[in-house]
């Protein structure tokens, strides 16, 4: 008997705004304890909540990017619960009338080597509501420390429909959200600070069959590699479970990243009823058109769609794509170096492999760089132009990254000009040709490396200053004429 | 007489609140007297009436994203029943 | 001289001190040497602070000095211990909150300090504002000034009883259900609650927050419109505030009274029933009669969703409430038991020792009442309700311009009178609590004398925002009445 797993993702991603859902004390991560806290923030007698805008701007515009349906009319209820994170012990959240329902994550799948792409899927979603975030337990010897800098940030749930199945849809349904997110400005998912966080709900039923197992709650998947993990990890043991006779228990399961192994959380003898009802303290949200509109206008183009066109648009292979795209700025500064220079494809290299390892030693981040997308294209044209060589290229960009002087100001300043003019150069290639006949046959009789001997005589001649590519080039079109 | 799915000692542990015995007895009592006289209102024909949920109808009550001054830990933490490190302390949390 | 002084109106005292024949010392002094004399039988205040108070009292005086005074400079006015006052108490009169400092101004502080008028105290209360007599405070209860064996009303006893035994010049307190204007009534002051939404709640302990308001006592209605203008207004930091001008409410009544308008006023078959003291009864039909010698029509009104008020209201302001005193669990703030053997514990055990037995009444009926299976039959059938307890209220309100009903259904009754019944004591405001769930305006003010010498309330019920009328209305009477000359004989 084979077995297909089931599975669904809730996600809870932080939103990037300055402060808190329903508060304006601070948001933000690694400040001192409890520095970022208000009255509200900490339940003080009497507080109240007020929305923030750009938390509903911002979820509105994930909505719309995921392709959900936008509620006209949404509301805010209480999740009453006792915890001693969350200060007014109920969590302010949307229960019935969640602000976006539907929708659906777009996803690729590793393809069968690296440098093809894989499959794409396209996983729905049931809803995204917004709520807000609670404090944090630090737990000692016999005693628990919290600090509240963390209560009352925006938090956004995604809900997935059960309709992936295996780790590595769920990894790459991470991924992709991740990519949408941080297009959007709506988050940074950075899992490490807490600004994403992932349960997974796994089931496993016969392959084929239509109804739903017995589905286990998996917490404390901590990376997205730990999501992979756990959930193959519990699809194995849901699989020797049932093979060895056994039923599943609906339980909710603990993973640990570091031993790969999962074990039951002490189930809860009381029931959670969370007795929602909407809070009186808050107005209705009305997302009208026009509002729709002016967030709309907002919306940048998806990851995935902007990795398409690349390809498309501009003749960039897929794997230099998938380094330029997942940053969306880097993309951009890319799209503005592709058409500055008139090449995409030599900016694309240059941006992906140099600009990249540069910023990676000197620890800089994009916005730091000292090139800009026309020094790339400035280069990339001086190396079209024959100007300089393709080696001497590779040192114009180090001093630029150093310097941020533009291309023909570095190649003037280290007297990098490539001295071999291509008419002489040609003249070099036709000789060494007609030198040796010999080779001249075994080339066109299909002996690609024959090419190779007439590469010597020109490079001598050259005194080593010609584009290799350019004397591949020239000589083989001489031999082709 | 209180319904007879009032169950007191699961709604206590609902509310987090330890009823003594007597407790018990004397609210099970007086909380069946109040349950028994709200039961008049199941005689009012709500047919097609919308629920009340706020005197009056206001809609996109919110603020802009920006951050005001807080409170300082120590105002924070100035009542704080235990603290340490700048932090609140409660007994062991049992998962 | 200083009764006279103890007993003056906002009026005349702002008057006075503006004329400088007293300075805010010297008027400061005279409250708290009232409130050293008389609340060691009154009870009035949890607390005051009498340093504070003069340091406040002494900035007054520089503020007037350099020209610099506000609407209320230099008045007194005393607090319900529910209303956040930074750096002071603010205990509901709990153990809960027993020890608890806030370290925020409420909006209506704010707006009261910026008028210039002194925080003078924190007054006493049923616990978290749950009560009709004051008599579940955890502190001790509140005496009335006209009876010392009796309850001053509640939840807002203190409030009224120190405006009424001359503690304070005003007060602010709080009404959900009749909390301000009943306690009113049983003292022989006047009561204010506005409408749903005029005056921020941030800063106000929350019972129930879709009923709850802030409100003015005051000896006078003038003095209750001066503080009311001064509170009122549009809050950021209420969702619930409304986006309404504060009008000029004095000159508003001023030009209503110079009309000469004629006030269409409704009078409520259901409230003259069953349970209405005689005595009262006769007092509220005589200032009807009042109202009819000013050339007013009187018209019978029908409300009659009457009955069902107390009931959908202990539906509603119960769920409300039960989730707004979850926060209360000595974790951050409040008391904490010694016993708590784990963090589970901290709940059950603080909780249990935290609250007085109304507190936890109402608690376990509103979460049962929210809780899974019975949110429709309850919660959502009790707001249907409302708004059918709402609608009776417009529809009168297009044949009448107020609605007069008796404040309270008997006069101010004897302590543990009531103690034994929760039900008996909540039918007390069954005239009170349908202006809370219409969210309507509605004020008390004196209309006699038992012949026990306790006083009687006079309510009178307003059209949304519309205070200035209810003002207008209410001044009418109290123009052709003295009642407020009398004072306890303490």
């Amino acid at each position: 008997m084979t077995y297909e797993a089931v599975i669904g993702l809730e996600v809870h991603v932080q939103l990037k705004t300055r402060s808190k859902m329903f508060t304006r004390a601070q948001a933000g991560y690694g400040f001192p304890e409890n520095t970022l806290t208000d009255p509200v923030v900490l339940a003080l007698p009497g507080t109240l909540p007020v929305m923030n805008k750009e938390a509903l701007d911002k979820i509105i515009r994930a909505g719309l990017l995921l392709g959900c349906d936008i509620a006209p009319v949404c509301k805010w209820d209480r999740k009453n619960y006792f915890y001693p994170d969350s200060p007014k012990n109920y969590q302010i959240s949307q229960y019935d009338q969640p602000i976006c329902r539907g929708g659906e994550v777009e996803i690729e799948l590793p393809g069968s080597a690296r440098n093809i792409m894989g499959e794409h899927r396209r996983i729905a979603l049931t809803r995204i509501h917004l709520e807000e975030d609670v404090g944090k337990l630090n737990h000692g010897e016999g005693e628990s420390l919290i600090d509240f800098n963390r209560a009352g940030t925006p938090l956004m749930e995604i809900v997935s429909e059960p309709v992936m199945h295996g780790a590595d849809e769920a990894f790459a349904y991470l991924t992709a959200l991740k990519a949408v997110m941080i297009y959007g400005a709506i988050s940074d998912c950075d899992m490490e600070k807490g600004q994403l966080r992932c349960d997974a709900n796994i089931s496993i039923r016969p392959a084929g069959a239509a109804a739903l197992g017995t589905k286990v709650e998996l917490k404390n998947l901590n990376s997205f590699s730990f999501v992979r993990d756990g959930i193959a990890h519990e699809i194995a043991r849901q699989t020797a479970v049932v093979s060895a006779g056994g039923k599943v228990v609906q339980e909710t399961r603990d993973y640990d990243g570091q031993t790969g192994e999962s074990k039951s959380l002490r189930s809860k003898e009381m029931a959670h009823d969370y007795r929602y009802f909407p809070d009186p303290d808050l107005m209705p949200v009305e997302v009208g058109a026009e509002w729709k509109a002016a967030v709309r206008a907002t919306c940048p183009e998806l990851p995935f769609d902007r990795q398409r066109r690349l390809i498309e648009q501009y003749g960039v292979p897929y794997t230099i794509t998938s380094v330029l795209v997942p940053d969306r700025e880097l993309g951009d500064f890319f799209e503005e170096a592709a058409r500055l220079s008139g090449k995409p494809q030599a900016a694309a290299n240059w941006i992906a492999n140099d600009l990249l390892r540069e910023l990676g030693a000197a620890k800089l981040a994009l916005a730091q760089s000292k090139v800009r997308p026309q020094h790339v294209a400035g280069l990339v044209k001086l190396v079209e132009d024959g100007v300089i060589l393709s080696n001497a290229a590779k040192e114009v960009f180090v001093d630029m990254f150093q310097t941020g002087e533009t291309p023909e100001s570095v190649v003037a300043r280290k007297g990098l000009k490539a001295e071999t003019n291509l008419d002489e150069l040609e003249r070099w290639c036709a000789e060494s040709i007609a030198a040796n006949p010999r080779s001249v046959a075994d080339y066109k009789g299909g002996k690609e490396s024959a090419l190779n001997a007439f590469k010597g005589p020109v490079m001598r001649a050259a005194k080593g200053k010609a584009d290799p590519r350019r004397v591949d080039e020239m000589l083989r079109r001489l031999l082709a004429g | 007489m209180p319904p007879s799915d009032f169950n007191l000692d699961h709604v206590a542990n609902l509310a987090r609140i330890n009823l003594t015995a007597e407790e018990k007895a004397r609210f099970g009592a007086q909380l069946g007297d109040v349950l028994g006289y709200i039961a008049l209102l199941n005689e009012v024909n709500v047919e097609g009436v919308e629920p009340t949920a706020h005197a009056f109808h206001v809609v996109n009550v919110w603020a802009e994203d920006v951050p005001e001054p807080g409170l300082s830990v120590e105002d924070a933490l100035r009542n704080a029943p235990e603290k340490r490190d700048n932090m609140f302390v409660v007994p062991k949390v049992v998962e | 001289m200083s009764e006279e002084l103890n007993y003056s109106t906002i009026s005349e005292l702002s008057g006075r001190l503006h004329r400088r024949e007293i300075s805010s010392v010297e008027l400061m002094q005279a409250v708290i040497a009232r409130t050293r004399e008389v609340d060691g039988r009154v009870r009035a205040f949890n607390s005051f602070d009498e340093p504070d108070a003069l340091a406040q009292a002494r900035a007054s005086d520089e503020r007037r000095a350099a020209g610099k005074a506000g609407p209320l400079e230099g008045i007194p006015v005393g607090l319900k211990d529910v209303i956040s006052v930074a750096g002071q108490p603010l205990t509901a009169s709990s153990r809960m909150l027993e020890n608890f400092v806030s370290p925020y101004d409420a909006t209506v502080t704010c707006r009261l300090k910026a008028a210039g008028a002194l925080c003078w105290g924190r007054l006493n209360l049923d616990e978290f504002a749950m009560g009709s007599s004051t008599e579940n405070s955890a502190f001790g209860t509140t005496s009335n000034p006209w009876d010392l064996a009796r309850v001053p009303g509640g939840s807002s006893g203190g409030s009224a009883a120190a405006v009424a035994a001359g503690e304070a010049v005003a007060a602010l307190g709080s009404d959900t259900g009749g909390s301000i204007r009943q306690p009113a009534a049983l003292c022989g002051v006047v009561g204010l609650k506005p409408s749903y939404g005029r005056v921020s709640r941030y800063g106000l302990i929350a019972f129930a927050s879709s009923l709850d308001q802030i409100g003015p006592f005051a000896r006078s209605v003038e003095d209750a419109a001066s503080v009311l203008g001064v509170i009122a207004g549009h809050d950021p930091r209420d969702s619930t505030s409304v986006r309404q001008d504060v009008p000029d409410y004095a000159r508003g009544i001023a030009e209503l009274a110079k009309s000469g308008r004629r006030w269409k006023i409704g009078i409520p078959k259901e409230y003259f029933g069953e349970g209405l003291d005689p005595e009262v009864g006769a007092a509220v039909q005589a200032a009807i009669a009042e109202y009819r010698k000013l050339g007013c029509e009187i018209r019978e009104v029908s409300l009659p969703h009457t009955k069902y008020a107390v009931g959908a209201y202990y539906i509603i302001a119960t769920a409300e409430c039960s989730s707004n005193l979850a926060r209360y669990d000595g974790v951050r703030y409040g008391h904490r038991s010694k016993d708590a053997r784990d963090a589970l514990d901290i709940y059950f055990k603080s909780r249990a020792e935290g609250f007085g037995a109304e507190v936890k009444r109402r608690i376990i009926l509103g979460t049962y009442v929210l809780s899974s299976g019975y949110y429709d039959a309850y919660y959502l059938r009790a707001q249907k309700v409302r708004t059918l307890i709402r609608r009776d209220f417009l529809d009168a309100y297009r044949e009448v311009d107020a609605i007069v009903t008796p404040t309270a259904p008997t006069p101010a009754f004897l302590k543990g009178e009531k103690a034994a019944s929760p039900l008996a004591m909540y039918l007390n405001d069954i005239y009170t609590i349908g202006v809370n769930l219409a969210g309507l305006p509605g004020i008390s003010v004196p209309c006699g004398f038992t012949k026990a010498g306790l006083p009687i309330g006079l309510q009178v019920i307003g059209q949304p925002f519309r205070e200035t009328e209810l003002l207008a209305v209410a001044r009418a009477y109290e123009e052709r009445s003295d009642w407020r000359t009398r004072r306890p004989g303490l």
